[in-house]
């Protein structure tokens, strides 16, 4: 069996696309004069750095429903907590020049009366350990999750429910002022990042760039793990996993780090987008958010990587226009497109490209077309 | 309260120097008077001396409309234009009227002696309220009337109250015997509520006597214990009533996810439809037949079932039936229908709450055994639990529930019998989702009628489903009352939004350990 090509000429497409994208926003907003038609103003930068941030954060939901099996409800928990984790960095960097000009508290924590630092806010402080716990924090919660969850055999339907349990229960916690993290506002306010203005036109057009290599390094990542000897075994768990594991696999090794990975893709996602539209609260951790991120999933291909974050910057560019234009509309919009890509293009738009001009060998990567009857079939399998 | 009683106190001194200096000292003529010592001093003796005008003249005095003559001292009531003697209620004609002044101090006078007067009242719950006022007030002045009424006194919850009151004043009164006083705890004891263990904590306080005060502390302890075993029954019921929520929003999710195994996003919207056609049926009522308010709820059952019913008959024909077997696509799809029916009510009735109004026998409150029940929980409770039987009789006892389970449990085997399973899916899961329109009509009764009212029950619901096991209407039941129960007994130590959170920590955490719910059906067809 020949080794997959880690970029395929669709992950080059991609890459290529990605990596204009990046250079010719810049240029127009930084290199083109204020007063000209081609001039990109700063908000669209920083919009456009909001969809790519979308875009990871779809990758990482494609990594474990579309190679996995695993359809994650609760993906903007992790999205959240990552940029939660941000936030906290941000906030610490406003030091005194806060409304209350407290050097060391937060205007919400002089507000709410507390004396001192919680200990979870120390060394937040630092970028390097902020960073950390981007990763880490998001990492963690899905490792132990996925491990009990996975473990005890817990698939499918009864899955995706707990995972949106988990979303909801922390979307309830982060609303409690107690809980010393903002409370229903959240974080904002934020001046600097790394020593630069956040409002900066550079620092925008930095954070925008930033977001575009992190999203091809995510992409590079998944890619990696799904051509890999491991991504084949996690196919196999994805489209047989009693076959899997009577083959002598751990499917739950295999799905507990594909969570795991995608997790910590999903915080860098939420840790770009909290600088760029300059708050995070607990509404990110709303069910639907969630739910949202694997409808661009499945209008991108899921399954194909690049159609998920495909998928995101569509619907979210569509969320955008239909908002502005007609605010009603949206909802059944959405609505519409939530049926109509599962009734009729199940594969999604990079999926169905696949099948007709892809060669055979990619199109049996693609998730199968569920049977109409499975239970039949999956009673003569076990 | 100690202002009260130390008022009383004065008043009881004032009393006599008063009574010594008006020679033809009876109420009527110290009423009539500009001083408020002597207006005091009458309202204490008239309400005292039993006169059975005595209510009138109070009453009229506390209105302002009890004259005086200043020469000869003769009152009056008026009565809009007329005026009439205030001792014989006989009509009279009179001149140089000035009113009888009132000020806070008369008014609370005129408060206790209303009480006083009350503990004399024909009717039962007026002289408990009477019993309870001075139990309160624990003026000594009182003393007389309520051992006068505690001889008459027939029915034995006022004889209890009216016991209570007499201790309440013995222990606040100065001078009373040890003997009497230890005597007196018993009777508070028996109340058994937070102003009897207000009033025994003073007793345990500041009593001079070591025995007295430590009967009180001992008393304080039963009285404690009561209280606390009160609270947790009363919080068991607030369990009962959100388990009995719970129930009704699940319900039809057992049915549609737990029966068929369709993940039903837009089950939430099915109660939302429920609650605005009760909106739609009480407005109808309210503008052709008024008169049928009180059964707009029983017409809006009916209504609310066959329109979320219709909707839900609709999806399954529309998007549905092309997903079966494919149920992470079917939550997609409904999550879709969810979002969209959310907006067309938002469109058509705005975003804003609607009025959806309680008959009269929802409203109000009883007391059993010292919880505090109100009707319109009672009724959500019993209809909860109406609608599970019912189901439940559908589902064991008719030949469409026969049908349902077969094509459930084997649908190649049921069709092949000759059961037209596509019929039985549209069916079954419009009776899913009609059943969620009914509980839509309960919920309108406790909960705001908004676009959003089914997003705030769909998580619930699910994980009440499948918590319950999944396929089983009993587990349904088990875990609606438990999760409610639950969250109502973590409540007053956690707060509700951690309580909650506990409650679904809880929950992920068990499905690890039994992943197919708490009675889970057995057998090779679940395992898919």
């Amino acid at each position: 069996m020949t080794r997959t090509r880690l970029i395929d000429p669709k992950g080059w497409i991609f890459l290529a696309a990605l990596a204009a994208f990046c250079l010719v926003v810049p240029l127009l907003n930084l290199g083109v004069a204020e007063g000209s038609g081609l001039h990109l103003p700063t908000y669209l930068v920083s919009l456009f750095g909001k969809y790519l941030a979308f875009a990871l954060l779809a990758l990482s939901l494609d990594l474990v429903w579309g190679y996995c099996g695993i359809l994650s409800l609760g993906h903007g928990a992790f999205f959240g907590l990552g940029g939660y984790a941000m936030g906290m960095y941000l906030m610490r960097q406003i030091g005194p020049r806060g409304v209350y000009g407290n050097p060391v508290l937060p205007d919400f924590m002089v507000f709410l009366n507390y004396k001192e630092l919680p200990w979870y806010w120390l060394g937040f402080d630092h970028f390097a350990f902020a960073a950390l716990m981007v990763l880490a924090v998001p990492g963690l919660l899905a490792f132990v999750f996925g491990w009990l969850a996975f473990r005890s055999r817990v698939t499918g339907v009864y899955l995706s429910i707990i995972t949106q349990a988990m979303t909801f229960a922390l979307m309830l916690a982060f609303f409690r002022n107690d809980m010393g993290l903002g409370g229903n506002n959240g974080l904002t306010d934020f001046k600097d990042i790394l020593g630069f203005p956040v409002q900066a036109q550079g620092t925008r057009v930095a954070l925008f760039v930033a977001t575009g290599i992190a999203l091809a390094l995510g992409y590079l990542v998944a890619r990696f793990m799904t051509v890999s000897a491991y991504g084949k075994i996690l196919i196999a768990v994805r489209d047989a996993e009693p076959r899997t594991r009577f083959l002598g696999y751990r499917p739950e090794h295999y799905k507990t780090l594909a969570f795991t990975v995608s997790a910590m893709m999903a915080g860098v996602a939420g840790a770009l987008y909290v600088p760029q539209v300059g708050i995070i609260n607990p509404g990110e951790f709303a069910p639907t958010n969630s739910i949202e991120a694997v409808i661009w999933v499945a209008v991108g291909g899921r399954g194909t990587l690049v159609g998920a974050a495909l998928g995101a910057v569509i619907v979210n560019y569509a969320k955008t226009v239909l908002t502005g234009a007609m605010p009603d509309a949206w909802l059944f919009a959405l609505g519409a497109l939530f049926v109509v890509v599962t009734l009729f293009m199940p594969k999604g738009i990079v999926g169905s490209l696949i099948e007709r001009f892809g060669s055979p060998r990619a199109k049996a990567k693609l998730p199968p077309e569920p049977e109409i009857a499975p239970k039949l079939a999956e009673e003569g399998q076990g | 309260m100690i202002r009260i009683i130390i008022l009383s106190l004065l008043l009881g001194l004032a009393a006599p120097a008063v009574a010594q200096d008006a020679v033809p000292a009876d109420a009527y003529t110290r009423l009539a008077s500009d001083s408020y010592g002597d207006i005091e001093a009458g309202i204490a003796a008239l309400a005292a001396s039993g006169d059975p005008r005595a209510g009138a003249v109070l009453s009229a005095l506390g209105e302002g409309r009890l004259l005086y003559r200043p020469a000869d001292k003769a009152l009056f009531i008026k009565q809009g234009d007329a005026l009439a003697d205030a001792r014989t209620g006989a009509p009279a004609q009179a001149e140089g009227l000035k009113p009888v002044r009132a000020n806070n101090k008369i008014r609370r006078a005129l408060d206790a002696a209303q009480g006083q007067l009350n503990l004399a009242s024909p009717d039962a719950a007026r002289r408990r309220e009477a019993a309870d006022a001075v139990f309160k007030a624990r003026d000594p002045v009182a003393l007389p009337a309520l051992d006068a009424a505690l001889a008459r006194e027939s029915d034995a919850g006022v004889k209890r109250a009216l016991a209570a009151a007499r201790a309440a004043v013995l222990l606040a009164k100065p001078g009373t015997p040890d003997a009497e006083r230890l005597a007196a705890l018993p009777s508070i004891q028996a109340r058994g509520d937070g102003d009897a263990i207000a009033i025994l904590r003073t007793v345990a306080a500041s009593d001079p006597n070591e025995t007295v005060k430590a009967a009180a502390g001992r008393g304080i302890q039963q009285v404690e214990t009561r209280l606390a075993i009160a609270a947790a029954a009363q919080n068991v019921w607030y369990g009962v009533s959100l388990g009995s929520v719970l129930l009704l929003a699940a319900i039809g999710l057992a049915i549609t996810f737990g029966v068929m195994g369709i993940i039903n996003m837009a089950h939430g919207e099915m109660v939302m439809l429920g609650a605005y056609t009760t909106y739609l049926v009480q407005d109808a009522i309210r503008a052709h037949a008024p008169g049928l308010f009180d059964w707009s709820l029983a017409i809006s059952i009916p209504c609310a079932f066959l329109v979320a019913g219709a909707v839900g008959v609709a999806i399954e024909r529309g998007i549905i039936r092309f997903l079966y077997g494919r149920p992470l696509e079917t939550l997609l799809a409904t999550f879709g229908v969810s979002l969209i029916l959310q907006q067309a009510v938002r469109s058509i009735f705005g975003p804003t709450n609607r009025e959806v109004g309680s008959p009269g026998f929802m409203s109000g409150a009883f007391d059993l055994f010292g919880l505090s029940i109100t009707w319109g929980r009672l009724w959500i409770v019993l209809f909860s639990l109406a609608v599970f039987l019912g189901l439940l009789f559908v589902l064991r006892k008719t030949a469409f529930g026969l049908k349902t389970r077969a094509v459930t449990q084997n649908r190649r085997m049921a069709a092949a019998m000759g059961i037209r399973t596509p019929w039985v899916d549209a069916m079954t899961f419009g009776l899913g989702s009609g059943i969620a329109g009914i509980a839509g009509v309960a919920l309108s009764q406790i909960d705001n009628v908004s676009p959003n009212l089914g997003q705030g029950y769909i998580i619930d619901s699910f994980l009440v489903v499948v918590f319950g096991g999944v396929g089983n209407l009993w587990g349904t039941l088990v875990a609606a009352l438990t999760l409610g129960v639950a969250n109502k007994l973590f409540e007053p130590y956690f707060g509700a939004v951690l309580a909650k959170i506990a409650l679904l920590v809880f929950i992920i955490l068990f499905i690890q350990k039994r992943p197919r719910g708490l009675f889970a059906l057995k057998g090779r067809a679940v395992e898919s």
